[in-house]
Formats: C-alpha cells, structure tokens, sequence
C-alpha cells in the first residue's frame, strides 16, 4: 500500500514538472517552427513543428546587407558582441573595489550612499532617457558603441554592487587577514585571495550585466543613429513593425539573437543558485 | 605629439569628407525600400567621390527620433516624410525650404503635391509620391464591376460562406475617413479641431457595425489580414492602397477602381485621404546644396520611374507620366493617380497625429458593442481633447529658485558647521582609505544614473512646446492627480492606471512565488530522478531576451494565427480576440510575465531550501510533524528570510516592468492594460513629446515605490 502511493506521488510529480516544461519551452519551440517555416505568415497550428524545413529566413538575416553592400548583419553582430562584452568587464570593475568597501569597510556616507543606490531602482526609465540623450551628447559619446557601454555598465552598476557585497561578505574574514599577516597589503588580499573566491558571484554578476546589455534596445535605438552602429536587438526591432510583420523572419533573428546569450548562461548557470544567495539581492 | 598630429589628421580629414558626406533616413520596407535603394545605388554610381550613409527605421520611432536628433546634429541631411507632419517640423525648424511655390523647379511636379509641401510660398521637400486607397477587385468573384457599396454588401448573398465581399483595415481611422467623407464628416476641422462626434460620424460608424455582423467585412482586420485574405481567393474586394499590389502581382489576378459611392449616403462616393510624400531637406544639413541636390535627385525621371515600377508609388514628377515611360499605361498605378486627384489631402494642423489613436479606440469600442455608437464616438472625443488640452500656463520660476537657493545656503552651513565638528572630521579621516575603493564608482554613479534621475525629476516641473520648455510649476502634478478634470476613475486616469498597476504586480508576484516555490519543493525532492534535466529546462525562459519573448507571446495571442487559439480550438473553444477585452488582455499580459519571471523564484528557493539543516526536518519528525506540518511549520518559516528581499526587488521590477505591457498587449484594449510606466512613455514618445507631463508620473512612481518598501523595511526591522 505504501509502496504504491509513493509510485503513485513520484507519478504526479513528474507530470507537474512534465507540464512545467512544456509551458517553458512551449513559446520557445513556437519560435524556432516559425523560424524554420517557409513563408512570411505563420500558420494557425497548436503544435509547434514546421510542415516543410526551409532556411531562407536564416539566409535572409544573415546576408543583410546594406544600401552600400556591406555586410551589415556581421558589423551588427560584431558591435553587440563587443557592447556586451564591454558592459560586463566595465560594470564588474567598477563594481568589485566598491562592492569590498562596503563589505569590509566603515566610512562616513555609507549608509546614504546605499540608500540612494536602492533608490536609483524605483526609479523609472523613461524619464531618464532624454537626460541620458543630452548628457552622452555632451561627453561627444551620442551615437557610439562606447557611450552605450557606459550607460548599460552604469545601469547594471547598482546590481552588481549588492550582488558582489553581498558575496564577500559571506568569505570569511580571517582569510584576507591571514594574508595580510603575512605582508600582503589590502588590495593584494583583495586580488589573491578575495576575487578567487567570489568566482562563482562575479561569474553571475557578469553573466547578469552581459544579459541586460545585449538584450537592451530602447536606449540603443534613441541613442544610435547609423546602420552601422546598431545592436542586433534594434535591427531585429524592424522585422516587427506595426505596418508589416515579417514573422519568419523575425523569428530567425530572435534565435540568432538568442542562442549565444542561452550558451553563455548555461554556461554559468551551475553558479546561479551558489551565486544569487549569496548575494541574496538585499539591500 | 603623436596624439595631437593624429588628431590634427583626422581633423582635416574629416573637413574633406565633410563636404561629400550625406546622410538620408527614411521609414520605407518591403518594394519601397528596395526601389529606393536602386535609385540610390544609380546615385552613387553618378558620384563616385561622394558617401551617402542610409537608415531604414521603424515607421513608430520615425519622428520622434528625428525630432530629438535633428537639434543635436546627429540627424540626416535628407529625410523622407508625408506632408502633413510639415506643419510639425516647421514650427520645430527641422526643415529647409528649397525653392518658392511657384518657380520653375516646382512646375516640375503635379500641383497638388506641390501645394501639399509648401507653406508661405515655399516648397519644403522634393515631392516623391502621392498615396491614396482604392478598390481592389478579384474578377474571378466580381464579375460585374461595382460602383455601390450597396451593390458589394449584397454579394454576401451569392458568395460562398467562407469569401467575405469585402475586406479592409475597418477600425483604422485612415480607411475609415472615407467612410466617413462620403457621409459628410470629417476627421479634423481646419482649425484643429476633432470632427469625429456627431451625425454623420454616428452613421459612418452604424454603416461599419451593419456590415461587421453582417459578414460583409471580416472583424480585426490587420494590414496582414487584408493582404491574405484577398490574395487568397478570400475577400472578393478590398480597400487598399497602391502598396498592396506589390503584394499581389504574381500571385493572384485583380483590377483597381476608384472607390464605390455610398447609395445610402446621398450616393457621395466614399472618399480617401491623400497623403503626399517628399524628401525633406535638413536645416542642419552639413551642406544644404548638396542635400537639396541629392532630394532632387530622387524625383527626376529615370529615378520617378524605378520608384514607380519597383516601388509601386504613384509617383509626383509629372514628367515621369509621359508616353515614353509607359507609366500611364499601368492599370493599377494610372487607376490610383486619378484616384489620387479627387482624393481628400489629410489636413496638416499638428494635432492630425492626434487623432488617430482615440478615433481608432472609438470604433473598436462601437464594434464591441458595450456602448452606444454615440457614446463610444464621445468618448473618443474626450481622448482627444485630453491628449492635446492647452498646456499650463507658464509661472515664474524665482519664488522657487529663491527657496532653492535658500536651501542650499541651509544645506552649507549645516556641512560647515559638521565639518568643524572634530568627531566628524575624524571619521572623515578614517573614511578616507575608503573612499579610494569606491570614488570610481561613485562618480560613474553620479554623472549617469544620479544626475539623469535628477534632472529627469526637475524636468517634471516643465512643459514642453514646439521644443522649448518652460516652467509651469506643480501643474503636471496638479493635472495628474486630479485626473485632468474627468471622472477620477475614468479611462486613462492615474488613479485607474494605479490601481491596474498593483492588480498586475499582485498577481504576478502571487505566481512568481507560487510555481517558484512549488517548483523548486518538486526538484528538492532527495529521490527525484532526471533533477538536473528539469532544472536545466525550467529556467528556459530566463535565458531568452525579455523582448524576444514577449514578441513571441503576442504571435502567441493572435487571433488568427496565434497559437494559443489554435490550441483552444483542439479542444473546441471559438478563438478569442485576446486584446479585445481587459480580461483576456490582462491575462495575456500576466502569462507571459510569469513565463519570464517564474525561473528567477524557482532559483532563488532551490538556494534557500539547501540552506534549510536537515537536522530541522528529522527533529520535527521526530515530533510527529507529518508533511504538511512541516512545510508550514519549517520550510516556510526558513525560507521567508531569503525570498524577502528577493521578492521585494521582483515586486518592484514588475511593478515598473515596461517591456510585457508595451510589447504583448500595448495597452489595449483602448489603454486599459497600460501600467503607470507605459502611460508615462506614451506621454513622452507617441503623445505629442510631453515630457514634463511623463516626468511627473515617473516622480509620482518613483515616491510611492520608495514610501512602500520604507515601510515594509521600517515594518521588518
């Protein structure tokens, strides 16, 4: 009798976590049929498996090419990889010092200074973007991949820093102490012995910070002006538009779009649950 | 010195280039872009020193984005518009004239066009097309033409079940006006005022209704609809414009006619808007010769005629209609010519771009059926009225810089007198080590996340016309939090939005935690097989880019094609118009939100439950606690440290999630759905660029967020 309602509960178990999956990967697999579709127009079909396979949509994106005919796709790719690359090395630099200090150390506008940094979240977007506008015109940045670098490092700053102090606080003490008993100044125990281990931490505050930057394109789109600039996010933006919707094509894109940030992330994510808590995003 | 030459170089450089680089933006896709791409490849071949850099952009951003770049020097040399934004970019002197009404350069193109891009006497672009609607007709279906829009409803009787008479865009205030013309109405009074409301508008309406239930018309018809429903064999006629014969050479026959006269009208014919396109000269221009050179370019004869054949526009070069091109011999384009000529030229008052929106809203809301036609017409009226309401007045700012001043003089002494205090500077002494660690960031900090926020708040203060601002005081915050003098919780006031706003954040962080938590106790489970695999599968949606899916979902949600009809259709449900409604919108809007946000909390507990001593559990076994006991009496207790904050910071994530709200349902149905942060980006970006007036609602966010969790924080410690 026991045994069986136990077979009986492992059952139901599954077939919750079965139907979990499915509403996961549901929107996903919806995605890659349509991608793999021929023809512009998806078809009404509750499963999502393609009729006929055809890769003219992944043709298509790939060869964009522009009015001059360069290959605008592999400038495009090319300008996204080095953004979010850019942002997670910029924002985890500019973190990690600052995330020890208030970790270890006591000083006076402490308190404020975090209170300000957890306010910086409530505060809506949209009102920010024309200041941002005008601010990166001023530092001759409007328009470039260095000005974008900088608003999504500092915009991914916040986090990262509650994320990271949050990890050091969890190392013990007595381990940069033991180091500095042994001659080792403040900043060369932070380097050897503090970052190695806040790996798994920095890991995902990277993995967070390359995420927002390569997914963004509402400022991407306001603040560059030329083809050559853009980020995929915003190319992709134009196969949807509200006057003609290239589903197919688009669907392409979001998969091209969507695959190196998946790799990255599960390349990482076995440092997500270690990682989170330890932050434990509290403020 | 290796630095200073370098830049000496690229400076000089840049000067020659300067003079033959242009730049040219336009909101063309499909055959229109294409055609224009050829002219412009025959134009580089013609100037081969010369860069020419293009830029295709969303037809939705197309004016705000050059509205902001223009000013700054980052917008284009040439830019291709219609003509009844003119009056818009005029008074925000983005544009050139180039040449006067009645010169020699103006004769070259068909008046209508000329008088369309002109102001005072002046031309203020190269006019390229003109674009009007006209009837398509199938002749496999239509045998005899029709010149009725009686004649076309009573196809419905011999035509199969499944082929509707006719098919067009019916709730799209475009289309609509012809409609509406031939019943004697109009959009918009020269004076700017909305004509929407009133008889003949009520008429035009009831005509659409009729025909709606009467199957005459599909309902919802999107632009995508039209296209396959008549290229199909599945509307025996539409309403288009030259656009969608580009669609359907190749796949199906057709013919073009003007369109039909309304017999119960008076028999006026139904008469469309006439929009005239022309490329635009900058006034920032680097160099207006060469800009209003390369605009010219685009309009002479070989060029008209790749845009005529490729692109499919009725092109305004009068030239180009000669009988050597063989343009006048083309059915479709010499149909929409003439069509064009009768045609009603859309007014050019600045507040057309208003009208769009609530008159769509009006007849969406008519077809519902869930008020009167007169009432959703006034209704309409009301939006509209709002949306463009006179803005406050201007006040004079010195009281307010008196007490800002006094303020800070209060603010310095009390840091003076701090300072002196010699426990103070002590502490400062000893800080600073500290500060070493954090001044980079500190300042990075300031410059771009604290110094935007603060002048994004200041900016609330202001209101903003013709691209100057002026102080108005507190009236942006008056005028939102007295709902603008309409009913407190009438449609689009903050207090409604508001309280949509905490619904969707309720209900979202109710199953964020709810199939978090309830996930991560199954994958917790210590004899689970396959563990990793799930976990690996259920954090999917994490991984993927918010805005992909939140596409995605809103293709899910359509009501043709979407898959989620097509599911409910196994099972037998009629498909539902998911924006239809604010249930189904709203629903929509939170299944996607909870698909994105789910993984987040499962995570986030899986961390928290391995944190939980096994020892807690045995000892409550021990005690005789069963299950459920202890999952209320241990599990819950130990995890509500962790999740706190975690489910703080979601809350207000959700609360200010933008990308779900705009992307899926876009606030409909009529606005319903919008949260507090979409309303406020569509003040700022698609109602005539209000930014104090969005400002204000995100102040009034940002307070309410910070009062709320000082509370729970305050409650908490």
């Amino acid at each position: 009798m026991n045994q069986r309602s136990r077979w009986w509960s492992e059952l139901l178990v599954h077939a919750a976590l079965l139907v979990a999956v499915a509403f996961a990967l549901y929107p996903v697999l919806w995605v890659v049929s349509l991608a793999l579709s021929p023809g512009g127009t998806p078809s009404p079909r509750a499963i999502p498996l393609p009729t006929a396979v055809s890769l003219d949509n992944f043709r298509a994106v790939l060869g964009t090419h522009d009015t001059a005919g360069r290959w605008i796709f592999g400038r495009q790719l090319f300008n996204s990889v080095a953004v979010a690359l850019c942002t997670a090395a910029a924002s985890v630099a500019l973190a990690t010092p600052s995330a020890y200090a208030l970790a270890r150390m006591r000083f006076v506008g402490e308190r404020g200074g975090m209170r300000v940094l957890l306010a910086t979240q409530m505060f809506p977007g949209v009102a920010t973007a024309v200041p941002l506008y005008v601010i990166l015109d001023g530092l001759k940045l409007l328009d470039t991949r260095a000005g974008l670098v900088l608003v999504y490092a500092t915009t991914a700053l916040p986090f990262a820093m509650f994320q990271l102090r949050g990890a050091f606080e969890a190392i013990p003490r007595e381990l940069e102490e033991a180091a500095m008993v042994d001659g080792a100044t403040r900043w060369q125990a932070f380097v050897k012995v503090i970052l190695p281990a806040a790996r798994p931490a920095i890991a995902v505050t990277m993995l967070f910070a390359f995420m927002s930057a390569w997914n963004e394109f509402i400022l991407a789109a306001t603040f560059l002006s030329h083809e050559e600039a853009f980020t995929l996010p915003v190319a992709l933006q134009r196969y949807v538009g509200e006057h003609d919707a290239q589903w197919g094509r688009f669907a392409a894109g979001a998969m091209i779009v969507s695959v190196p940030v998946m790799a990255v992330f599960y390349a990482v994510q076995r440092h997500l649950v270690g990682g989170l808590t330890a932050g434990s995003v509290k403020g | 010195m290796r630095a200073a030459l370098f830049a000496l170089a690229l400076g000089l450089h840049g000067a020659v280039a300067g003079a033959q680089h242009l730049s040219l933006w336009h909101a063309y896709h499909g055959v229109e872009q294409q055609a224009l791409d050829e002219v412009l490849a025959t134009w580089r071949r013609a100037h081969p020193g010369a860069t020419l850099d293009v830029l295709a952009l969303p037809f939705e951003a197309y004016a705000s984005k050059l509205e902001s770049a223009i000013p700054r020097d980052h917008g284009p040399d040439v830019f291709i518009d219609a003509h009844e934004r003119l009056s818009s970019y005029r008074s925000l002197g983005l544009v050139a004239p180039l040449a006067p009404t009645n010169g020699v350069l103006a004769d070259r193109f068909d008046e209508t066009a000329v008088r369309a891009l002109s102001v005072d006497g002046e031309l203020y672009a190269m006019p390229l097309s003109v674009k009007c609607a006209a009837l398509f007709i199938n002749p496999a279906l239509v045998p005899l033409l029709p010149s009725t829009l009686e004649t076309i409803e009573g196809m419905r009787a011999t035509l199969p079940a499944g082929v509707f008479p006719l098919v067009y865009e019916s709730q799209s205030a475009y289309y609509h006006a012809a409609l509406l013309h031939a019943y004697g109405g109009e959009m918009l009074d020269a004076r700017g005022r909305y004509g929407f409301v009133g008889p003949a508008a009520e008429r035009s309406v009831a005509r659409v209704i009729a025909m709606t239930r009467g199957r005459v018309i599909p309902d919802e018809a999107s632009g995508a609809l039209v296209t396959q429903l008549f290229s199909t064999g599945r509307a025996a006629t539409a309403i288009s414009g030259p656009w969608l014969a580009a669609d359907l050479e190749g796949r199906i026959e057709f013919r073009v006619i003007p369109l039909p006269t309304v017999r119960d009208a008076g028999g006026h014919a139904m008469q469309p808007y006439a929009t005239v396109e022309g490329a635009f000269v900058s006034s920032r221009a680097h160099d207006l010769g060469a800009a209003a050179a390369l605009a010219e370019a685009l309009t002479d004869v070989p060029a008209a005629v790749v845009r005529a054949r490729v692109g499919r526009q009725v092109v305004a070069t009068r030239a180009a209609w000669g009988d050597e091109t063989g343009l006048s011999q083309d059915p479709v384009l010499a149909i929409f010519r003439a069509a064009a000529a009768s045609a009603r030229p859309m007014p050019v008052h600045p507040h057309m771009r208003a009208v769009f929106e609530p008159a769509r809203q009006a007849i969406l809301r008519a077809l519902r059926g869930d008020r009167s036609v007169r009432d959703a017409l006034v209704e309409g009226k009301r939006r509209f009225d709002d949306v463009t309401r006179p803005l406050p007045p201007r006040r004079d700012a010195t009281m307010v810089l008196l007490a800002l001043g006094l303020a800070a003089m209060g603010l310095a002494t009390t840091a003076v007198r701090r300072a002196k205090d010699p426990d103070f500077r002590l502490a400062l002494k000893r800080s600073l080590p500290a500060y070493a660690w954090v001044a980079h960031a500190a300042l990075t900090l300031a410059l771009l996340v604290v110094v935007p926020l603060v002048l994004g708040a200041a900016t609330s203060f202001y209101a903003q016309q013709d691209g100057r601002s002026y102080f108005v005081g507190l009236a942006n915050y008056w005028d939102i939090l007295t709902a603008r003098g309409g009913p407190i919780f009438g449609a689009g006031s903050f207090y409604r939005v508001l309280g949509v706003t905490v619904l969707w954040t309720a209900a979202n962080i109710t199953l964020h935690v709810g199939l978090g938590v309830g996930l991560a106790l199954l994958l917790s489970r210590p004899l689970l097989r396959m563990k990793a695999l799930y976990r690996v599968l259920l954090i999917v949606p994490w991984a993927v880019p918010s805005y992909v899916t939140a596409l995605a979902w809103r293709g899910m949600f359509h009501r043709q094609f979407g898959a989620v009809n097509a599911l409910l259709g196994v099972v037998g449900v009629e498909p539902v118009s998911w924006f239809a409604r604010f249930s189904t919108a709203f629903a929509a809007n939170v299944t996607t939100n909870v698909w994105l946000g789910f993984p987040f909390m499962m995570v986030v507990t899986l961390g928290a439950l391995a944190g939980i001593p096994k020892d807690l559990y045995e000892a409550a076994a021990v005690d005789g606690a069963d299950a459920w006991q202890r999952f209320w009496k241990v599990t819950v207790p130990m995890l509500r440290p962790a999740m706190g904050p975690a489910v703080a910071m979601g809350a207000v994530w959700t609360f200010n999630q933008f990308n779900v709200v705009f992307l899926v349902s876009g606030g409909e149905p009529d606005g319903d759905t919008d949260i507090l942060v979409s309303e406020a980006y569509r003040w700022a970006f698609t109602r005539q660029a209000q930014y104090g007036y969005a400002s204000a609602y995100a102040v009034l966010i940002f307070l309410m967020l910070l009062l709320v969790t000082r509370r729970r924080g305050a409650e908490a410690a």
